[in-house]
């Protein structure tokens, strides 16, 4: 794509602007632009958990060159960090710590499920120290199939990301999100992992739905 | 078994009678020792005997309707090389307490915390006996055959609801929390208190001990499990004062993913894909541990074909360099230098794991050994490929990156002489592999017990004397350059033929007994401890971890450094998180 066609492409509402700006000027939306410089700068959390994490790291390095879009300064503190990516099996003993980074990060934060482990306890889903999908815990935003996801699905996955990010109104859903935004609480380590949303069902687990 | 076995089995008769009797079991070839007597024979053993070296500690569950026995194991070698001495020890499974064996071997400190955590036995004077895998407060023993998860569907697989039925269910849908939990009945959540924490520092403190007179203060800092050095989720609670290390402990479990409870669920060959994922860097040599284990449970039926011989070798040898220029570039990112070294690494670990795809359909998972032999043969054009790499590009790559970092000033400052082990401490301690070698002792399983066809070979052991961070380093180059030479053999012998021997059946028979299967891994001795009872499944499933291991001797290497050191010396273990916790 040439330069000129990029900024007509994000030239949108369509105004009409003559043929010798169109190398200069765009009229957009805010939230486009706002998105642009988004989508191009998802600063990952630096953070492995497992075999996935491995081939995060190889995504990273020179041949598959996450830099390409933009996401190659890995953040080791969640305060600086857009996107957690989930690459590995999550423990019931590691869960608190993942539930607590989620929390430090600002908004807008995104969370990738990479691979098996990670959106449906994978291979070791029948494990008692495993949680089986990060999911009943933590708002995922894109999930990563694979065991481990090749570093090309890794890829497509940002790139998934990547579209969400588009479609965003940072007016809309930010603001709204912002007043009604609640920290997840932090798992306890009791007998079995006890997540504090879930204490009545565990003081009289027969009021549940699916009455054991 | 060792072939000085009678003398051995002689002179613990006569030293130690009523004490030791041979083990009669189908199978089994170790010896049953009273529990009264255990350190006063390890100790006779270690000084006497010149089985100085403990490579595993762990325990069986023997529960059936005949018998209710839980079982520690000891797998006992000698440092100078040979085979094992097995002991073990019968415990009441209502109360399971036995000496604990700290005091003769330190290596088998947190090997006993493990058999505590999982199986429930007690250590009696075992300097700091908690879980280690598991926290603190969690319920049960989980290794122990009656205790049973959450998602417990059946006792083995496959599940009948799966096969033939197909009636699949997710096991979510049976839970009352909807999640992979089970709380004892009554339980009151809200009146919960956690203790994994305060008994971590009581343990500091305990190592720690009174302050001198001088008014200061001791800083416990807390690194990982999300740190960026950490190689993963594991944690470190040290004690420091000003920047000088006082007492460290290792914090893991935090990768704990319960590859024991669920092995001795799987049939034998459903192991195998799990073996993969625990030193998740390095798959084939696990693959190779595991496959020799049970093959020597089958005995002349599980020799493997010749090809296949040459191809293990091969693929273990390429697992080996991978693992190697990895433990390297990162060992450089852990100095600060940020990545930069870390790429030169990775783009040799590419061009291995392409032939590892092409041979076994996966990069990192690869699944490939059998029973007999291997999954498949390379494809075309493949084994060329491996003769370019190895006799051209590797010796050449490996210059390089020796030509880049091995004079380095800032290596030679930040590495000599920190975190050394003494040769007499890393045999204590069971240290093996690189980090054993690097503080002089020779011991390489692929000469000292072979397995494989590695007696074939013409190749040396890497040794170096000083036992600091820099002789873990440069040892590391050395053993590359050998399994170098090791591949150029190899691949001018491999001959032609069938990669597996018989038909490569989904479901091996395998006779009862014991087996104990060890490979020379990148990170160490790799062990599986495989028992079994004829069935399709075995019965303990346990998986000597070179990681966890050799992290025993961690606070040893790092009492005196600053603080930045720790991250060195721990990158210069070179651990793998999934191996470590299992
Ligand atoms: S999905 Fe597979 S590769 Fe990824 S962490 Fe789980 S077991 Fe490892």
């Amino acid at each position: 794509m040439s330069e000129e066609n990029k900024l007509e492409g994000l030239n949108k509402p369509e105004y009409e602007i003559t043929p010798e700006m169109r190398s200069n000027i765009a009229i957009t939306t805010l939230d486009r632009i706002y998105n642009l410089g988004r989508r191009y700068s998802v600063w990952p959390l630096m953070f492995g958990l497992a075999c996935c994490g491995i081939e995060f790291i190889c995504t990273a390095a020179s041949r598959y060159d996450i830099a390409r879009f933009g996401m190659e300064v890995m953040r080791p503190s969640p305060r600086q960090a857009d996107l957690m990516i989930i690459s590995g099996t999550v423990t019931k003993k590691m869960l608190p710590q993942i539930v607590r980074l989620f929390n430090q990060m600002p908004e807008p934060k995104y969370v990738m499920a990479m691979g098996a482990c990670a959106s449906g306890g994978g291979p070791f889903k029948e494990g008692y120290n495993v949680v089986s999908g990060i999911d009943k815990y933590l708002p995922v935003d894109v999930y990563v199939p694979g065991c481990p996801p090749t570093p090309q699905a890794l890829l497509h996955g940002l790139m998934k990301l990547q579209e969400k990010i588009d479609g965003e109104s940072y007016f809309k859903r930010f603001r709204e999100r912002k007043e009604n935004i609640e920290a997840i609480p932090i798992p306890i380590l009791g007998p079995d992992i006890i997540d504090p949303r879930d204490y009545e069902i565990i003081k009289n687990p027969s009021k549940s739905k699916v009455a054991a | 078994m060792t072939e000085a076995a009678p003398v051995v089995q002689s002179v613990l008769e006569t030293r130690f009678p009523g004490v030791v009797t041979p083990d009669e079991r189908k199978g089994y070839e170790g010896y049953i020792v009273t529990k009264e007597k255990l350190v006063e024979l390890a100790t006779a053993l270690r000084d006497e005997m010149g089985y100085d070296f403990l490579s595993s500690v762990t325990a069986v569950d023997y529960l059936s309707e005949e018998e209710t026995n839980l079982e520690v194991v000891y797998h006992l070698y000698k440092s100078t090389g040979g085979g094992s001495l097995v002991l073990s020890v019968q415990l009441p499974r209502d109360n399971p307490v036995v000496d604990s064996l700290v005091s003769v071997y330190p290596g088998a400190d947190f090997q006993e915390r493990e058999a505590y955590d999982l199986m429930g036995i007690r250590f009696d004077k075992h300097p700091d006996l908690r879980r280690i895998l598991m926290w603190e407060g969690f319920e049960g023993h989980p290794l122990r055959k009656d205790w049973k998860e959450a998602y417990h569907n059946e006792d083995t697989k496959p599940f009948s609801n799966r096969w033939p039925d197909g009636q699949i269910f997710r096991s979510e849908d049976k839970n009352p929390y909807g999640k992979n939990n089970i709380y004892p009945v009554g339980f009151d959540p809200t009146k919960w208190e956690a203790t994994e924490e305060s008994l971590l520092y009581a343990g500091l403190g305990k190592a720690v001990g009174e302050k001198g007179n001088i008014e200061t203060d001791y800083l416990v800092v807390n690194m990982g499990p999300q740190h960026p050095s950490t190689h993963g989720v594991f944690r470190m609670a040290v004690v420091l004062d000003g920047e000088t290390i006082i007492a460290l402990k290792p914090v893991v479990g935090y990768l704990h993913r319960n590859h024991e409870k669920i092995g001795e669920r799987n049939t034998y060959l459903h192991n195998m894909p799990f073996t993969d994922r625990l030193d998740y860097i390095s798959s084939l040599s696990n693959n190779f541990g595991y496959a020799l284990a049970v093959e020597k449970l089958m005995g002349k039926k599980g020799a493997p074909s010749e090809r296949a011989e040459y191809i293990r070798v091969i693929m273990a040898e390429l697992t080996r360099i991978s693992n190697h220029v990895w433990a390297i570039g990162f060992l450089l990112n852990d100095l600060g230098a940020f990545f930069t070294p870390a790429l030169y690494a990775i783009e040799e670990r590419e061009l291995i794991l392409d032939i590892f795809e092409a041979t076994t359909g996966s990069r990192m998972m690869c699944n490939y050994f059998r029973f007999g032999g291997v999954a498949r043969d390379f494809p075309e054009g493949v084994l060329q490929k491996i003769r370019d790499l190895v006799f051209e590009r590797l010796p050449r790559k490996i210059d390089d990156i020796d030509a880049y970092l091995t004079d380095n000033e800032i290596v030679l400052t930040r590495t000599q002489g920190v975190g050394i082990l003494t040769p007499e401490d890393a045999i204590a301690y069971s240290a093996t592999g690189p980090m054993l070698r690097a503080s002089g002792v020779p011991y390489d399983i692929r000469r000292a017990d072979p397995y494989g066809i590695y007696d074939r070979f013409d190749f040396d052991v890497a040794v170096r004397y000083h036992g600091d961070c820099y002789d873990r380093f440069i040892i590391r180059l050395d053993e590359i350059r050998q399994s170098i030479r090791i591949l150029e053999q190899a691949l001018d012998q491999i001959p032609e033929g069938s990669v597996i021997s018989g038909s490569n059946p989904y479901q091996v028979r395998v006779p009862a007994g014991e087996s104990y299967g060890r490979v020379e891994g990148p990170k160490g001795e790799l062990g599986f401890y495989i028992v079994s009872n004829g069935k399709p499944h075995p019965w303990r499933y346990h998986v000597r971890a070179p990681s966890f291991i050799n992290l025993t001797a961690m606070e040893k290497m790092c009492i005196g450094q600053k603080i930045a050191d720790v991250v060195v010396i721990l990158g210069s273990i070179d651990i793998v998180l999934g191996e470590t916790d299992r």
